[in-house]
């Protein structure tokens, strides 16, 4: 399998006042295509920061981060937010839908970036929702829907581009278990079925369970890997 | 990028309905900002418009040369007969102007009016001037016809009343409409009465004249400057009262803009604090879309045209309100000029109502300015953490 993702010595530092923290240091990390990650570690660990770098949402210090053949360390703000349009899907701890819209029009967002006609993006919005089981609830607002079915509509509005990357911060953070489970099934049916390369920071050992690799952080480090190897490798 | 802008925008403008107290605050600031702009520009136009119609493109006063105002000035009889004379001046009518003390009726206090000693010609020099009431005064007798809006401001000014004048007592015989406001606020005598009266004997304030048909008037203004029996120069009506009224209207429009600015001061002031609000509510939204991979221009976008429409709203109400409480309200003013009331109607024009709108937006778009580029700005994933 080709990689997909490669992190080489990379750093991320925050300002706080005078003092700089340094959140990442010296990362790498390669992940194969079609492969699904988790993050573990505690909280300030950097699992999210990095989770952030590689999906283009933010950028590094210093190092290299290469996505689907790309740098994005080295793109503007533009191309980065173009590239992530094309092969990035966010599935985030709380959602994050669009409250005055439906699950529908939640899962057709992304693909208003596209050329794609209204019917087309219609169509597409409600393939997505029958994927993740929801075929029926298009016209639901997100505040009539569960937890569960809200993470299922944001699931859909990850996928309905068919990018090759899904990132997932703390997809379960906010859900029951038995929900939790429901959620992390569907991850990996869209994992096995689909062939989506998915990384994903949990906290819970029994969502990381359900990935086949788990890369451990701490202080800013990779730690220690299925391998254990200092340069992760998934 | 236009399809993403109007997505965006449509999308914010529907979740506006659940930030309705804060939203209203914006609407209500600029809506009293219109509101008092717009009012006291109204009574600006009421007051020029209430001077304007006094005039006649014809008609001329002749002044004794240096005066500003009918009260001050001063022409004898003997001038008034040479005038007569003057080659291109047609009917001629010396008028004694003074103001007399009445009791306005609002309020029970003193007040002063304008009156008006006049011939017959004076009649002749207006003929849209109507008596509405009762009758013409007689010649020789104590008599007063009021003006329909001096009947309206002073007590005592109804017909077959009698008021104290200079202590005398003068019979109100009728009312006129003279179709021009400031005529309305006056009460007018007959001359011969209102020069004894007043003690101003064979004296008349200024003359009023209408120009002969076809005739030049630079050139007889040339020849009244070069009568050697005459110290007087012709002012055309639409003249002097527009000299009259820019003193009055202009006073009331530099107040119009200055208290229209501190108010809009603190409009703004509020539209910011409302706007930051609003993108601190959607932070986690705008930090969705821009994860997504919407750009930053339909976020700025989508922020000014909520400020905007907001102010829109506000401009509208501000505009509606002063419209149907003020719109043609007749109320009076000292005149300068005068000394004297000056009835005049509250006219809220369509453009003073433009000059509202654009103001409301203007102050719209300084409110969300600031806040759509603080929304651009924002990290994607200080948006995202701010949830």
């Amino acid at each position: 399998m080709r990689e997909l993702i490669r992190c080489t010595n990379v750093c991320k530092d925050y300002a706080r006042g005078a003092e700089r923290v340094s959140v990442l240091r010296n990362v790498d990390l390669s992940v194969r295509d079609g492969t699904f990650t988790a993050l573990m570690g505690p909280s300030g660990s950097g699992k999210t920061t990095l989770l952030n770098l590689i999906g283009g949402l933010d950028s590094p210090t210093s190092g290299e981060i290469e996505v689907d053949g790309l740098r994005l360390d080295s793109v503007n703000a533009g191309n980065l937010a173009r590239w992530r349009a094309r092969s990035v899907g966010f599935v985030f701890q709380f959602y994050n839908l669009l409250p005055v819209l439906n699950a529908q029009r939640n899962v057709e967002l992304p693909l208003l970036l596209t050329g794609l006609s209204r019917s087309e993006r219609r169509k597409n919005a409600g393939l997505a929702l029958e994927i993740v089981g929801l075929g029926d609830r298009g016209k639901h607002k997100p505040g009539e829907l569960s937890g569960g079915q809200q993470q299922r509509v944001a699931i859909a509005r990850a996928l309905v581009s068919d990018p090759c990357l899904l990132v997932c911060d703390e997809p379960t953070g906010d859900l029951d278990r038995a929900t939790a489970d429901e959620i992390l099934t569907l991850l990996q049916t869209l994992h096995w079925e689909l062939g989506k390369t998915i990384v994903m920071v949990t906290h819970d050992p029994r969502a990381a369970d359900r990935a086949e690799h788990t890369l451990h952080m701490d202080k800013g480090r990779l730690v220690s890997s299925a391998s254990g190897t200092a340069e992760a490798v998934a | 990028m236009f399809r993403q802008t109007v997505n965006i925008t449509a999308m914010n403008l529907r979740s506006v309905l659940s930030r309705k107290g804060s939203s209203s605050i914006i609407v209500v600031g600029i809506a009293g900002v219109v509101a008092v702009v717009v009012g006291l520009l109204a009574m600006s136009e009421g007051i020029r418009s209430a001077l304007r119609e006094t005039s006649h493109p014809d008609r001329v006063l002749v002044m004794r040369t240096g005066t500003q105002d009918e009260i001050t000035g001063w022409l004898s009889a003997a001038e008034v007969n040479v005038l007569k004379g003057v080659d291109g001046i047609g009917t001629v009518s010396g008028e004694l102007v003074v103001v007399v003390d009445l009791v306005t009726r609002e309020t029970g206090k003193p007040g002063v009016a304008v009156a008006r000693g006049v011939e017959a010609s004076a009649f002749e020099l207006r003929p849209d001037l109507t008596v509405v009431a009762g009758r013409p005064f007689q010649p020789g007798k104590n008599e007063l016809l009021a003006g329909v809006n001096a009947s309206d401001t002073y007590a005592g000014l109804d017909v077959g009343s009698k008021v104290n004048v200079r202590n005398a007592l003068w019979e109100v015989v009728g009312h006129f409409d003279a179709g021009g406001r400031a005529h309305d606020s006056e009460v007018w005598m007959d001359l011969p009465i209102a020069q004894a009266a007043f003690r101003r004997d064979g004296v008349v304030s200024t003359a009023r004249a209408m120009l002969d048909v076809g005739s030049d008037a630079a050139l007889v203004s040339e020849r009244i400057r070069q009568e050697p029996r005459l110290r007087a120069d012709l002012v055309f009506e639409r003249d002097f009262y527009a000299r009259q009224s820019e003193a009055k209207a202009g006073m009331v429009e530099s107040f119009a803009y200055l208290i229209g600015a501190i108010m809009a001061l603190g409009a703004v002031i509020a539209s910011v604090n409302t706007m930051y609000s609003s993108v601190s509510t959607r932070s986690v939204e705008i930090g969705t879309l821009r994860a997504v991979g919407f750009s930053n221009v339909p976020v700025v976008v989508s922020v000014m045209v909520e400020a905007l429409l907001l102010a829109l709203a506000g401009g509208l109400l501000g505009g509606a309100v002063v419209y149907v409480l003020y719109d043609g309200l007749v109320s009076s003013t000292l005149n300068v000029g005068s000394m004297s009331q000056l009835a005049f109607e509250f006219a809220v024009t369509p453009r003073l109502l433009l000059v509202g709108l654009g103001s409301a937006l203007l102050l719209g778009a300084i409110g969300g300015l600031l806040p759509a580029l603080r929304a651009a700005r924002l990290p994607v994933v200080a948006a995202l953490r701010s949830g």
